[in-house]
């Protein structure tokens, strides 16, 4: 499989396989340490708006595998300020690196970035839309955590209307045929569009308005944050908020290798009493996020295959 | 019925079995034209019930006026008419994509704020429903706007 110069744009344009070797080079990385892989290469991280995790992650994971980092990390500081085109900006900034990271607040700019690049574009998160290497990492942390993703049962809680990481991750695990469960408020349900693909692809499903519905049966608990300013009634928020919260009592009849996820950083939705218990697994997926980047560095940038 | 409308014309096009709804807007698409336009709506029609039919002298469809009609009658059928008769027929088909033809409806969507064109993906032919290539949002045939 040769990932060399390919842009990591959308979880979508990813094949079974090819996820299954990202994650596998991911692995491969965290076993050894390659730090001269990427030597003389040079990272473009274009931060249109702030992430200081996703730019730390990304720029770390650069230089541990022996590559440079050059870039912004608020649009404010740039040209860009000054009304020049996205279009325009990748056409100068691909001169000065092997390859462009890209958070944008508009919806599909990373797609535009790599149709003007003639170096490779990965996604750092466009808009609303897509955030493929926090999917990436997701996936990698449900291997992790259960030594297969395959024939898994997730439960997915919280704002599944507007999570951009939840309908990626759902999109991602309908080709592992694992059955989902989805937890949400009315207002916040999983949106059409996404059932009707899984309806598509016979994915087994099943959609509730309380985590204890299906707490006891899940090999994984996805947990996402519920934002008031989602509801259009202020009064709904205040009715289910406490609904979402995941707090230890809920644990008491749960399967012994359930892990929770979160891809942080949470509020209050999950409490802390939970870290204590052997189910809290966000710490260790977010440290996945270097083994992951590494990864798709490695691979686009032709230091593995 | 069909026949007096085709002979009214020496050189043209004929767009026939377009939904009733569509007719006007079809027209409209189509912009303003120099030569004779005959309209004409609620016709019998075997396949689809009743139907509009636009006849244009001297006007030869290109290929975005195709995409465009596409959208809004998937079921058309375009007759080319040369010396008063029909030359060539053919159906209107739902291309795999649509390039500048449709608006993208998210207001987020970087096509609609930098000037990059747009392209959206045919996912499904019938009912139509279109992916944008950019934000990614499937948009069915009730909600696309043209360009
Ligand atoms: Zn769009």
């Amino acid at each position: 499989m040769n990932f060399k110069g390919k842009d990591v744009i959308s979880i979508d344009d990813f094949s079974k396989s090819e996820i299954i070797h990202v994650l596998k080079t991911a692995e491969r990385l965290e076993k050894k340490a390659m730090p001269n892989i990427l030597k003389g290469k040079i990272l473009g991280t274009l931060f249109f708006e702030p992430s200081t995790r996703t730019r730390l992650s990304f720029e770390s994971s650069m230089k541990q595998l022996g590559g440079n980092t050059i870039g912004f990390a608020d649009a404010h500081a740039t040209s860009v300020s000054k009304g020049e085109t996205l279009h325009d900006t990748i056409k100068m900034i691909e001169h000065y690196s092997d390859a462009i990271v890209i958070r944008h607040p508009l919806d599909g700019a990373a797609r535009l970035a790599a149709e003007a690049a003639s170096v490779p574009v990965i996604n750092a998160g466009d808009g609303k839309n897509q955030h493929p290497t926090q999917t990436l990492l997701d996936l990698f942390t449900i291997k992790k955590a259960q030594g297969k993703i395959s024939n898994l049962h997730v439960g997915i809680v919280g704002d599944l209307k507007y999570g951009r990481t939840v309908h990626s991750l759902t999109k991602a695990l309908s080709h592992f045929h694992c059955k989902l469960s989805f937890v949400a408020p009315p207002a916040l349900r999983m949106p059409v569009q996404i059932i009707r693909e899984l309806e598509e692809k016979n994915i087994v499903y099943s959609e509730h308005e309380r985590t204890e519905d299906i707490i006891s049966d899940v090999d994984i608990l996805y947990c996402t944050r519920i934002q008031r300013e989602r509801f259009p009634d202020p009064r709904e928020y205040e009715r289910v908020k406490n609904s979402y919260i995941l707090d230890v009592p809920l644990l008491k009849n749960v399967k012994k290798n359930l892990k929770i996820l979160h891809p942080l950083p949470r509020v209050n939705e999950v409490t802390t009493a939970v870290d204590r218990t052997p189910y809290a697994y966000y710490f260790q997926q977010a440290s996945h996020g270097i083994p992951v980047r590494k990864a798709i560095l490695a691979l686009v940038l032709g230091g593995l295959r | 019925m069909k026949k007096p409308l085709v002979g009214e014309i020496g050189f043209g096009t004929v767009i026939d079995h377009i939904p009733c709804t569509a007719t006007f807007k079809v027209l409209q698409l189509l912009g303003p034209q120099d030569d004779l336009v005959v309209v004409g709506n609620h016709f019998s029609s075997m396949k689809i019930g009743k139907k509009g039919i636009i006849k244009i002298a001297n006007k030869i469809l290109t290929e975005k006026e195709l995409s465009k009609i596409a959208v809004l009658a998937p079921k058309a059928t375009v007759n080319v008419i040369n010396n008063g008769k029909v030359q060539q027929k053919y159906k209107i088909t739902i291309p795999p994509q649509f390039k500048n033809v449709i608006k993208c409806i998210n207001p987020n969507c970087i096509s609609n704020h930098e000037n990059s064109g747009t392209l959206f993906c045919v996912i499904s032919a019938n009912p139509l429903r279109v992916k944008c290539n950019y934000c990614e949002i499937v948009i069915d045939k009730e909600e696309i706007q043209l360009q």
